[in-house]
């Protein structure tokens, strides 16, 4: 069997005495939509934290594509092809649509303060408004593009969560809750998003509650539960699993 | 009279500058600085001492006070990377007390309270101090042109739109990519070699600078021209500097149009009036009088 493209290894974080990763361990293999699946509380949140560099883990190691990335900062992580979106839909709100997706463009001359007084990078810059204008058509949020975030619907802004990520042209894709909250007809545009750019190579690794979804979409399932991995497997097995039933539950004797 | 206005319009725009300065730091950036008449000093006495000591002619003792400007910004910056607002502010208000402190008791560089006198400018004795008058404000708005232009500049570029990301969320720009530490020390050392600059023309313009030239005003008054004109806006930056030189000098002629008040009344109504004018904007106007605006991109199709 080929490496995985992630392996997470013994990770471990606390907040004060909260005990919020114990020491999960999973892979994730190139080219699939892995679910992680749990109940309220579980670590999956802090896991993408820890990963993606916003909180450095306090124990264990995160290997991606080959490297060490355990403690990198977030802007090293991302650019090394991991990118993460947000449960909670954070686009720039006073910046437009376009913009926010420029913002994640990699390698743009014209951040660096020389190259913008001189007018430098232009080239780099229509380069990665086509890319934008692409993603902003294929996410429908084309008519959108001179907007303000801000400004969007709930749906809207998770649909432009994904769009960010994928300007940053990313290898794996962790995504927080992606369809949380938002309608059933928007729900199944945004899946059917993610399947097709599955099938173009992406990988993903999803957080979760919408269970049909994670049915139709994801194989495998990383099931965790108190800040451990529970169990992996397809989704009918990790279904049909007693020990995930209690977790989600309760303990029953 | 016309001398008066004249000269109103050199510190027009040298508070210009600072607002300029500012808005790179604050208004794109969203680092609450406060310590701005620090930097303003560190220019000024930069400049003059550059001026008297090592006898350099006005352009290189105001690149000199620019980049010593700069590099102190950059250090205030590099310490204060993980404080935010209010914890900002006052560290960096700390840092302009200093500054100040250093001014006042350094006598063997800066000669402590008696300030320096006669810092040297080109044409003064030369010219007559209406034609200095006119040659300075020609010099310093040069100066607020040139600086809103390249300001603007990076505020459009895609090094702009990194700095409003990290104004308004340093996480996403980090998940983004960008390496945030380095953005904010870069716009916070530009935006000081803003206000060192300005200090230089403050120097060599009045020809003296004490230390209580730099005290807290200063900060307060660049901060109410850049939320009048509109926090994120180089024009806006500019206009509310005019309009806060206005206000605070043309409400002396207060007193002329409202007999039966004594002097003291009337500067206390002067006070009143600036605090009221700001109060009406802010209710009416918050985002000031020449907001930022969103960049939008036009689309082929």
């Amino acid at each position: 069997m080929a490496e995985p493209l992630l392996s997470v290894r013994a990770l471990a974080r606390r907040f004060y005495g909260v005990q919020a990763l114990a020491g999960t361990d999973f892979d994730v293999a190139a080219g699939t939509i892995t679910a992680l699946i749990g109940p309220n509380g579980a670590g999956k949140t802090t896991a993408f934290q820890c990963i993606s560099g916003v909180v450095p883990p306090e124990g264990g190691r995160v290997l991606f594509a080959g490297a060490e990335i355990t403690g990198w900062p977030a802007e090293r992580i991302s650019r090394a092809g991991l990118v993460r979106t947000f449960q909670v839909a954070r686009g720039i709100p006073r910046l437009s649509v376009l913009e926010n997706l420029l913002l994640y463009a990699p390698d743009q001359p014209g951040e660096r303060m020389w190259a913008a007084l001189i007018g430098a990078g232009r080239r780099a810059e229509r380069r990665a408004r086509e890319r934008a204008v692409a993603i902003a058509r294929r996410l429908d949020l084309l008519s959108l593009a001179n907007q303000p975030a801000g400004a969007l619907s709930g749906g809207q802004k998770k649909l432009l969560e994904i769009g960010r990520a994928l300007m940053a042209e990313p290898r794996l894709v962790l995504l927080d809750e992606p369809i949380a909250g938002v309608n059933p007809a928007l729900a199944e545009r945004i899946a059917s998003h993610l399947e097709s750019l599955k099938n173009e190579g992406l990988t993903f690794l999803v957080i979760e509650h919408h269970m049909d979804m994670i049915a139709r979409l994801c194989d495998p399932v990383i099931v965790m539960a108190g800040g451990r991995t529970l169990m992996i497997g397809s989704f009918a097995e990790v279904a049909a699993d007693s020990a995930v039933q209690e977790a989600y539950l309760g303990r029953h004797n | 009279m016309l001398d008066y206005l004249v000269s109103l319009s050199v510190f027009a725009g040298l508070y210009g500058l600072l607002a300029l300065g500012l808005n790179l730091v604050w208004g794109l950036g969203g680092m609450v600085n406060l310590g701005l008449a620090g930097l303003f000093a560190i220019g000024a006495y930069a400049s003059a001492l550059a001026e008297l000591r090592l006898h350099l002619a006005l352009p290189a003792a105001a690149i000199f006070a620019a980049l010593l400007a700069a590099g102190a910004g950059a250090l205030l910056a590099a310490v204060t990377a993980r404080l935010k607002g209010d914890y900002l502010a006052i560290v960096t208000l700390g840092f302009a007390e200093v500054i100040q402190l250093l001014a006042a008791n350094e006598i063997w560089l800066t000669n402590g309270t008696d300030g320096l006198p006669a810092i040297p400018a080109p044409g003064r004795g030369r010219l007559s101090s209406f034609h200095f008058d006119i040659a300075s404000t020609s010099v310093v708005w040069l100066a607020v042109i040139l600086v809103s232009l390249l300001l603007w500049r990076l505020s459009q570029a895609p090094y702009g739109r990194v700095l409003r990301a990290i104004r308004e969320d340093e996480t996403v720009a980090a998940v983004a990519g960008k390496r945030v530490l380095a953005f904010k020390v870069s716009a916070f050392a530009a935006g000081s070699a803003v206000m060192g600059l300005a200090g230089s023309l403050y120097a060599a313009y009045t020809g003296y600078v004490a230390p209580d030239s730099f005290d807290v005003l200063v900060t307060l008054l660049v901060v109410l021209a850049l939320t009048a004109g509109g926090l994120g806006s180089m024009a806006g930056a500019v206009l509310g500097a005019i309009l806060v030189v206005v206000l605070t000098e043309g409400t002396r002629f207060l007193g002329g149009l409202l007999p039966g008040l004594s002097a003291l009344q009337v500067a206390s109504l002067r006070q009143g009036m600036i605090g009221v004018f700001l109060l009406l904007l802010l209710r009416f106007r918050p985002e000031g009088i020449l907001p930022e605006r969103m960049r939008r991109h036009h689309l082929e199709d």
